[in-house]
């Protein structure tokens, strides 16, 4: 049965006790009225846009977005396909390869292992040429691998110098030694050499690799620094930090590039475009530029080179592949025929499913507008 | 019917529990309960804190608490932890927990450690600011109490100084004055009144208004002086504090060992207020959190909403999903580990310079994959639910149309989190009383002796307020009646009422405010606006009842003479009226007589004769006495004499028969002991004017309409006390009965009784008063008195009338007894008060022992007028699919005829019922009901299965035949008899509507479960009053009436109206609304975690299953947490598909929450479905655009992550039905802040958050246009779908929620117009006419409703009302037509459009009526806008199916 006489707690979950009569008191001192307040938010009323979806409404919407999408991708596709791109996969996996009896070198074998590639062009390359490697197969964005640097270390921090950070373990020190730079990544670095020459009548003109510029400005000015001393020896440097260099390099950092300060050391290009983990398996990094010299002629002329190549890079054990490409850049970077190829099928799609709705429109729209509509 | 179970069992209560103390069998049974209770151990003592007591009192008081209240959970010190600690109790905080510990594990983090933790903090943060914030609101408050001052006595200065409350202790004494409120529970030891007892209002406690009264410790009661606690000696020993309110037991003890019995009626209860009384004084028993008041409090309650529920069910979904995901990681990671042959470069080493084998590092990646994908599991989801329902509860509560001006009341939301279930309900259970009837009861008709008095003069009055109904309602609300009403209001009439304490300085207040404040002060008091007060009595009557006064001796002599018997009959009718109640009268300006009458309250006892003498020339003497109502101090002398000798008169009446009982009971010292009325009764019928200034506090309407009624034929109750009654009547004068006992109503006996002793003829009479059903089978049997069986046989003719015309019936009888006779009652009586084991069964056995053999006086009719709009409002609901079930305690004539008013039923329903006297029959008859049914479903529906509905109803018969169920409640029992539960269900199922009668409160809370737990619905319940809480309580949704009777409903409510109409709104636009949105939210939120999430997971893919992200954490991290969070939660809150307007004219929409469609098990599956497609192009367009390339990790992840911010924005962008500045403002803002994010981070994070350091990345990606073009074409494409789908589900097969969405655009701002004005003149006209009876009014309701919303179904609709009452309503009604008629020209453009909109939804309402379809389409399909002819074709339509009607009928 219902009790009769029963004190229920008060809404607020508040003892209805001495609250109910002071908060009865407090409500009727203010005398207010409760009565809302009629504005549009709170009754709701806010003038609103109502998109509504019907083919009707959206045909429009479908037509410009094909109009507007057919002739981006052509332009992307178009520009895709002006790009002049030439890949040699330099692995030697194949017996044929000369690059075959470097196939199982190790890091750092003395000799390097040296082999040369002949390839032809048979198209001239006219503006600026990329010079990239790329691995395949490479899985630089391996979780533990990713996180296996010190950034405060690579941005010249003296004292992450002396004590590299946990995340570098095991390549954080050796020989009780703090690795500079520590880390897998830097251990892992790529160490073939590549070396371009063109074959004009059996004579073998060098071509000018620029291994500047090559790095994103900011990484190479702001984020990658060399550690600051008393002296600008950065040798003098790394030595008085006590630091050693990594276990597969062959000689320490400051001596990346001992011809070039500039160069040398943390903002080695090379070395930062190498810090910079690829986001896919499958890569490629800028290695050299070749510059337009001569605006008569092209950067690289239709004919015979040859790369010559110190292989140092062991690939073979987790049946990587390593590739030199030449490529020429567009507005929107390397060759890519996809995104164009997406915009026009969109472009297609969204304009084909326009005219489905046009009919859709016709057939049914009709009924509908009618039902809603008077008269 | 139903109300005064409630106050009768409080009733019961109070007056066992105050026959208890009498005399010796108090202390008996106090010593009794104490042994007991010493038995167990669990009692205190109390022991006041005064000088000699000091040592014991210090011993004792340091076990008890002091009144300091704390209802905070937290502390300074211990929030931290206890806040934490209470939030770990959830289990989704739980599993966050568990992901930053996982993080930490070095073998599995996938992240830097901190940053796990962010979510997890964030979202603790969150809800501990919550928590913080309103744990400081109620400390605020808890200070605010505890700083409340109280007058407490104090040992050092001997008086009574100011003390906070918070310092008050047990054993304290406290003088409290009027209209202050008491600190802690004590008991009361000196009263101003000079009676000893006080006035307490326990409004803030369960909202009744009516004062209760407390009583003096008895021994000192005598005391001429205040108590002097310096020499209060004697300890008082009581129960351990208990929650129990209507329980006190303790004695006091004084210090010669004797022991005085204490009670219920001696304790003051913490938040109470003192009235009308000018001080008392008492010790505190229980203070603090040992308060009973305190005790009460329980915590808030905390129901599930459905939806939850689901949310609940789909978040294991995701679980699995997550286990799944993590599952192929680790085998992924492991089978690619063991692909190759010897140790890759890129794998590196652990620290030690060790390889983890593959199966091993598969094992980590599963626990590392967790961490990665953990917002799979949407955590900011709980978060976000519950921000979304605090802005829809604020919303809701700031609904206009939801404001009651009457009441200046709104909605009260007091469950938070179940708003959405209002969406979703299919089943409502009504009360009938209060709820569906404004509970104003009116009084309508009586029969006297076998002859009826239609009071036609009556019914025209109530007609003439109905019209001034808004205006004088208005007028009701300046001084609040009821607790609906502000507290304040209340509180100044409560002051001006009781304007006694204020004599000291009040007298100006007395003079000056009087001559205004008489009148309205008359209708302070609940039940008494003044349709209930002013009957106009009906002439016959009135005559035959003056000629009482031509023989004024005939009452006197009445054994004797008998000058004509229905004359007795008519005073005794109206005396038994009056009499036989618990109203307690009210006048608030006689304070002064009230004084002097009892300071000579207690002279020395003369003789019967000389009383009897001294009657007759008092009576003599104030017929010829003038009345003189200015002047109150001058006219206050001599009738206070009189009414000091009438209280001695009273005393001594006792017959020397029943000597002993009456001493016991008129011992001076026994709280029993004669109380004055609170309002000098003489004085006030000395002077008193044709506009009375009594006031009458009934505990329900019934009673104050009955003693209203009486009033009106000049037989006023002027006072009533414990012992006496005065009436006045006009041609005697006042009587004074002697109030013997009464016999308190409880819906077992179904009657009260009051026993009297007649202070004319000194005979003990009983009146009794109640349902007709009872007091038919007790009236005098003797087959000779011819006269009298022709009296039961017309007046039960009678009683059948009123109640086809939904009246309230009750019975009015009386029986004379000699005193032999009632001493021999009085004895068995007396038994059964003192006995303590059953007391109750013992008690209601003499009861029935008492009311036999009575002779009947006449039955009155008395109307519960229909609340405004119930019959709309019913309509409409049911329209949206929900069942409606009516469960009263009515008899069952009275409930079917409300229940055809309010549209429940409808005339041409099948209307079943079911009776029976036993289970077996009962079994059979349901039996053959379903059967029946079953044929006609058959045969009805092969008529009309080429007609189907969009719109139908989940019901599951037809929506042309639709049969009702009246359950009889001794047939309800049976049916809830497990056995058959399963069959009644069936039927019910089948059955439009059920009305259950007479169930008690307890059957109508197992109906609610009974329905709710086998059927699996959800369920409403709507009430008003005490006897409905347990209904309220068991449902779905409770939903509490701040109505007539007090807050107990609204207590125990998860939301409180204060109308019956306003649950339409609540339900179909509120419900509605806040289900959609909430539903769209939580399945936007499942898509928008997914979605995300699997870019990490495609990523996985091409790294090996290494765990890597391709996103800087810290963007990971505050994508869900700042960067998609805001704008769903808007959606949430503001997103509106429909407008309210089309919710309330189509109710048909609601079916959608109703199968709940917008989340179900499929939209749940497609979303995620949806989910893993837009994953999928938003990883694979930058996949394949970058394939190849030198891009690094993170500048890979930028483009997916800013392509996914895109498509999910712009997903909820598609999703939202509405976009407001406030939503474009907030995606902007989103957007923006990506942007600046990550713009900033990217600027400024040089060497920061390694490893993913996102150093100018952004900023590299702003300068690149493939960047831009990535963006684009995921974006596109990724959405592409959905949006098609959208379109096309717009364009193919739109469901009525877009259809109706069309009509709410495209209604043009003009038909909005036409609609509001419309629905105002019709509302005007609906009002006027609303009138003559219940019945004739609900056919006017429905057919202006059908009017104003659905034209097609106005028709068959608009039938004769199926039941004429006389009155001439049928010109007016002809008149109202042709005045509807006028109204379809405006209303025509609308109908003209929703007609074709159902039309092209294929609604069949044409249906509805079976034969008439061909009228229906006349104005369906000719109405045209601005034609001349529309309203001949009507009227031609309307003839037709009127015509039909009648053929029907």
């Amino acid at each position: 049965m219902a009790v009769n006489y029963n004190a229920k707690e008060e809404a607020d979950g508040h003892p209805s006790g001495g609250v109910g009569a002071a908060g009865g008191g407090a409500a009727g001192g203010v005398g207010k009225s409760r009565k809302p307040d009629n504005t549009a938010f709170k009754q709701q009323r806010l003038p609103a846009w109502q998109p509504i979806l019907t083919a009707g409404t959206v045909l429009p919407a479908f037509f410009i977005i094909g109009l507007i999408f057919i002739p981006i991708g052509i332009g992307i596709f178009v520009t895709s396909n002006n790009i002049r791109e030439y890949e040699i996969d330099y692995t030697g996996t194949d017996s044929s390869s000369p690059c075959n009896k470097c196939l199982n070198v190790s890091w750092n074998s003395t000799p390097p292992c040296t082999c040369t590639i002949n390839f032809t062009l048979d198209r001239p390359f006219e503006t600026n040429v990329f010079m990239y490697y790329g691995l395949s197969n490479f899985y630089q964005n391996h979780r533990r691998y990713v996180k296996s640097r010190d950034d405060s270390q690579l941005n010249g921090d003296n004292s992450s110098l002396i004590n590299p950070s946990k995340e570098c373990e095991p390549y954080r020190t050796s020989d009780n030694k703090p690795i500079a730079p520590c880390g897998a990544i830097a251990n892992s670095m790529f160490n073939d050499t590549l070396e371009l020459f063109r074959i004009d009548n059996d004579t073998r003109i060098s071509i000018p690799l620029n291994k500047k510029g090559i790095a994103w400005w900011t990484d190479k000015n702001v984020k990658f620094r060399n550690p600051s001393g008393h002296t600008n020896n950065l040798t003098a440097i790394f030595q008085a930090l006590d630091t050693t260099k990594p276990v597969n390099w062959p000689q320490p950092v400051y001596m990346l590039d001992t011809l070039e300060p500039d160069n040398n050391g943390f903002i080695n290009e090379d070395f930062i475009v190498w810090m910079r983990t690829a986001a896919l398996p499958t890569f490629r990094k800028l290695y050299r530029l070749i510059e337009k010299r001569d605006s008569l002629q092209p950067t690289l002329q239709a004919g015979t080179y040859s790369l010559d190549i110190t292989y140092n890079y062991p690939v073979h054990s987790f049946d990587g592949r390593k590739r030199m490409i030449l490529s020429t850049i567009s507005w929107m970077g390397g060759k890519n025929p996809f995104l164009g190829i997406a915009y026009i099928t969109v472009g297609s799609i969204c304009f084909f499913l326009g005219v489905v709705l046009l009919v859709i429109h016709h057939k049914y729209g009709n009924r509908n507008t009618s039902a809603d509509i008077p008269n | 019917m139903a109300d005064p179970i409630r106050w009768a069992r409080y009733r019961w209560q109070r007056l066992v529990s105050t026959e208890g103390r009498d005399g010796s069998s108090s202390s008996f049974s106090c010593d009794k309960c104490y042994q007991s209770s010493k038995m167990s151990g669990r009692h205190r003592i109390v022991i006041p804190c005064l000088g000699h007591f000091k040592e014991e009192y210090e011993k004792v008081s340091k076990l008890y608490m002091n009144n300091r209240i704390r209802t905070t959970k937290y502390t300074l010190f211990n929030f931290i932890p206890r806040n934490l600690f209470e939030q770990f109790h959830r289990a989704a905080n739980l599993y966050f927990l568990f992901l930053v510990v996982l993080n930490w594990v070095p073998l599995v983090e996938a992240f830097q450690k901190e940053i796990t933790m962010l979510p997890l903090v964030v979202v603790l943060t969150i809800i501990a600011i919550k928590d913080g914030l309103e744990d400081y609101s109620k400390y605020k408050l808890d200070k605010q109490i505890n700083n409340l001052l109280t007058k407490v006595y104090s040992r050092q200065e001997k008086k009574y100084i100011d003390q906070c409350w918070k310092d008050v202790n047990v054993g304290d004494f406290i003088r409290l004055s009027c209209n202050e409120i008491i600190p802690a529970d004590m008991v009361l030891l000196y009263s101003t009144d000079p009676d000893g007892i006080c006035h307490i209002e326990t409004a803030s406690l369960d909202g009744e208004t009516n004062l209760k009264q407390r009583q003096v410790v008895k021994g000192y009661t005598e005391q001429v002086s205040e108590i002097d606690p310096e020499k209060f000696s004697s300890r008082i020993e009581c129960e351990s504090p208990n929650n129990d309110l209507s329980r006190f037991r303790g004695f006091v003890e004084h210090s010669n060992k004797e022991r005085v019995g204490l009670s219920r009626e001696n304790l003051l209860l913490r938040g109470c207020t003192i009235r009308n009384t000018e001080a008392v004084v008492g010790i505190v028993v229980y203070a603090g959190h040992e308060t009973k008041t305190m005790l009460n409090n329980s915590g808030p309650r905390y129901k599930r909403s459905k939806l939850e529920r689901r949310v609940n069910t789909d978040v294991l979904w995701c679980v699995l999903l997550l286990i799944l995901m993590c599952l192929i990681g680790a085998f992924g990671h492991g089978i690619w580990l063991s692909s190759y042959p010897e140790i890759p470069l890129f794998n590196v080493p652990e620290p030690d310079g060790k390889f983890t084998p593959p199966a091993l590092a598969g094992f980590y990646m599963f626990w590392t994959m967790i961490i990665l994908l953990q917002v799979l599991i949407p955590i900011s989801l709980y978060v976000s639910i519950e921000v979304v329902k605090l802005g829809q509860i604020y919303l809701i509560q700031n609904d206009i149309d939801l404001y009651d001006e009457k009441t200046d009341s709104t909605i009260q939301c007091r469950a938070l989190n179940i708003a959405e279930d209002l969406g979703q309900i299919q089943y409502i259970f009504s009360d009938k009383t209060g709820t569906l009837t404004e509970n104003k009861m009116v009084f309508r008709r009586c029969s006297i002796a076998g002859q009826e008095y239609c009071h036609e003069e009556n019914a025209k009055r109530l007609e003439s307020y109905q019209e001034a109904d808004s205006d004088e309602d208005l007028a009701g609300t300046l001084c609040g009646s009821l607790s609906r009403m502000p507290k304040k209001k209340v509180h100044s009439c409560r002051t001006a009422s009781g304007p006694l304490n204020q004599l000291a300085d009040g007298s100006s207040a007395l003079g000056g405010e009087e001559g205004a404040s008489d009148v309205p002060h008359s209708r302070h008091v609940a039940f008494s606006s003044p349709i209930e007060t002013d009957v106009v009595p009906d002439a016959q009557l009135l005559e035959k009842f003056s000629q009482i006064s031509s023989h004024s001796d005939a009452l006197s002599e009445e054994t004797d003479r008998e000058p004509s018997l229905e004359t007795v009959y008519i005073a005794d009718f109206f005396l038994a009226l009056a009499i036989c109640n618990t109203v307690v009268v009210s006048a608030p300006n006689q304070p002064r007589q009230k004084m002097r009458l009892s300071s000579v309250g207690r002279m020395p006892i003369k003789s019967l004769e000389e009383i009897k003498q001294m009657f007759q020339r008092l009576s003599v003497r104030r017929l010829s006495s003038s009345p003189v109502p200015s002047a109150k101090e001058s006219s206050s002398e001599s009738p206070s004499t009189f009414v000091s000798k009438l209280s001695i008169f009273r005393v001594k009446l006792a017959s020397p028969a029943m000597e002993g009982v009456a001493q016991m009971a008129k011992d001076p010292g026994a709280s029993d002991s004669p109380k004055c009325p609170k309002h000098c009764d003489a004085g006030s019928s000395l002077k008193q004017s044709p506009i009375s200034n009594l006031c009458y506090e009934a505990e329900s309407p019934d009673e104050a309409a009955l003693v209203h009624a009486a009033k009106a034929y000049k037989c006023t109750l002027q006072s009533r006390t414990p012992d006496q009654v005065t009436v006045d009547l006009a041609a005697l004068g006042p009587l004074t009965f002697q109030l013997l006992h009464i016999l308190p109503f409880d819906s077992v006996r179904k009657r009260m009784s009051v026993v009297v002793r007649h202070p004319l003829s000194n005979k003990v009479v009983v009146y009794t008063k109640g349902a007709d059903s009872v007091i038919m089978d007790l009236l005098r049997a003797a087959p000779a008195e011819l006269e009298q069986k022709n009296i039961k046989e017309r007046t039960q003719k009678h009683l059948d009338d009123y109640a086809r015309r939904g009246l309230r019936t009750l019975c009015i009888a009386k029986k004379v007894m000699s005193d032999e006779e009632y001493a021999e009652w009085l004895n068995s009586h007396f038994l059964a008060e003192t006995s303590i084991d059953n007391k109750e069964e013992l008690l209601l056995e003499s009861a029935m022992k008492l009311e036999t053999k009575l002779t009947l006086l006449g039955a009155t009719g008395i109307e519960d007028r229909l609340q405004e709009g119930v019959p709309d409002t019913i309509e409409a609901l049911r329209k949206a699919g929900i069942k409606i079930w009516m469960l009263t305690g009515d008899k069952q004539e009275t409930a079917v005829n409300i229940a055809c008013a309010c549209r429940l039923l409808e005339p041409d329903d099948k209307i079943y019922t079911l009776k029976s006297l036993s289970k077996d029959a009962c079994a059979l008859l349901m039996n053959t009901i379903l059967e029946d049914i079953q044929k006609t479903m058959y045969a009805r529906k092969n008529h009309s299965s080429k007609i189907m509905s969009i719109f139908q109803a989940p019901s599951t018969q037809a929506p042309e035949f639709s049969a009702s169920l009246v359950i009889d409640g001794k047939t309800l029992e049976y049916v809830l008899h497990e056995s058959l539960q399963s069959i009644f269900l069936e039927l019910t199922e089948r059955c439009r509507a059920v009305v259950c009668c007479r169930a008690t409160p307890l059957q109508k809370s197992e109906v609610v479960r009974l329905v709710r737990n086998k059927l699996k619905v959800m369920t409403l319940a709507i009430g008003d009053g005490a006897n409905d809480v347990s209904m309220i309580q068991v449902a779905d949704i409770g939903i509490g009436l701040s109505g007539q009777e007090g807050m107990q409903a609204v207590m125990a409510s998860d939301f409180a109206i204060s109308q019956f109409k306003h649950l339409s709104k609540l339900l179909l636009v509120h419900g509605h609304w806040c289900y959609t949105r909430l539903a769209n939210m939580v399945l936007y939120f499942f898509y928008k975690n997914v979605a995300y999430v699997n870019l990490l997971f495609w990523y996985q893919f091409f790294c090996g299953f290494s765990g890597t992200s391709m996103t800087d954490y810290w963007v990971l991290i505050f994508f869900n947490l700042l960067f998609t969070s805001v704008p769903p939660i808007i959606y949430g809150i503001l997103d509106k598909d429909i407008s309210a307007r089309i919710l309330m004219q189509l109710p048909e929409l609601y079916v959608t929450g109703q199968k709940s469609e917008v989340y179900s098990p499929p939209t749940f599956w497609i979303t995620l479905l949806d989910a893993f497609y837009q994953s999928l192009v938003c990883f694979f367009v930058p996949y394949f655009t970058y394939r190849g390339s030198d891009i690094d990790v993170f500048s890979f992840g930028n483009p997916l992550n800013t392509a996914a911010l895109f498509v999910i924005l712009l997903h909820l962008l598609i999703e939202s039905k509405t976009l407001t500045w406030i939503h474009v403002t907030i995606m902007i803002g989103s957007i923006l802040f990506y942007f600046v994010f990550a713009l900033t981070f990217g600027a400024t994070c040089k060497t920061c958050n390694p490893p993913s350091n996102p150093y100018w990345t952004m900023e590299k990606h702003m300068t690149d246009p493939v960047f831009y073009l990535v963006c684009i074409i995921t974006t596109s494409v990724a959405l592409l779908p959905r949006y098609l789908f959208r379109v096309l589900q717009w364009t193919l097969f739109p469901s009525p929620v877009l259809k109706a969405k069309h009509l709410d655009r495209q209604t043009p701002k003009k038909q909005r117009e036409v609609i509001t004005k419309k629905d105002d003149r019709v509302g005007k006209c609906r009002m006027g006419f609303q009138s003559t009876s219940a019945c004739s009014r609900s056919a006017e309701d429905t057919s202006s409703v059908r009017g104003s919303t659905d034209h097609s179904s106005y028709i068959p609709v608009s039938k004769t009302p199926f039941q004429t009452c006389p009155g001439g309503s049928s010109e007016q009604e002809a008149s109202f037509i042709s005045g509807l008629q006028d109204e379809f020209r405006d209303v025509n453009s609308l109908n003209c459009e929703r007609a074709a909109f159902l039309n092209s939804s294929k609604e069949i309402y044409s249906e509805t009526s079976g034969a008439n379809n061909s009228c229906i389409d006349v104005p369906e399909f000719t109405f045209e806008k601005g034609n001349s002819d529309i309203s001949l074709k009507n009227k031609a339509g309307l003839n037709c199916s009127l015509n039909d009607q009648d053929v029907l009928m």
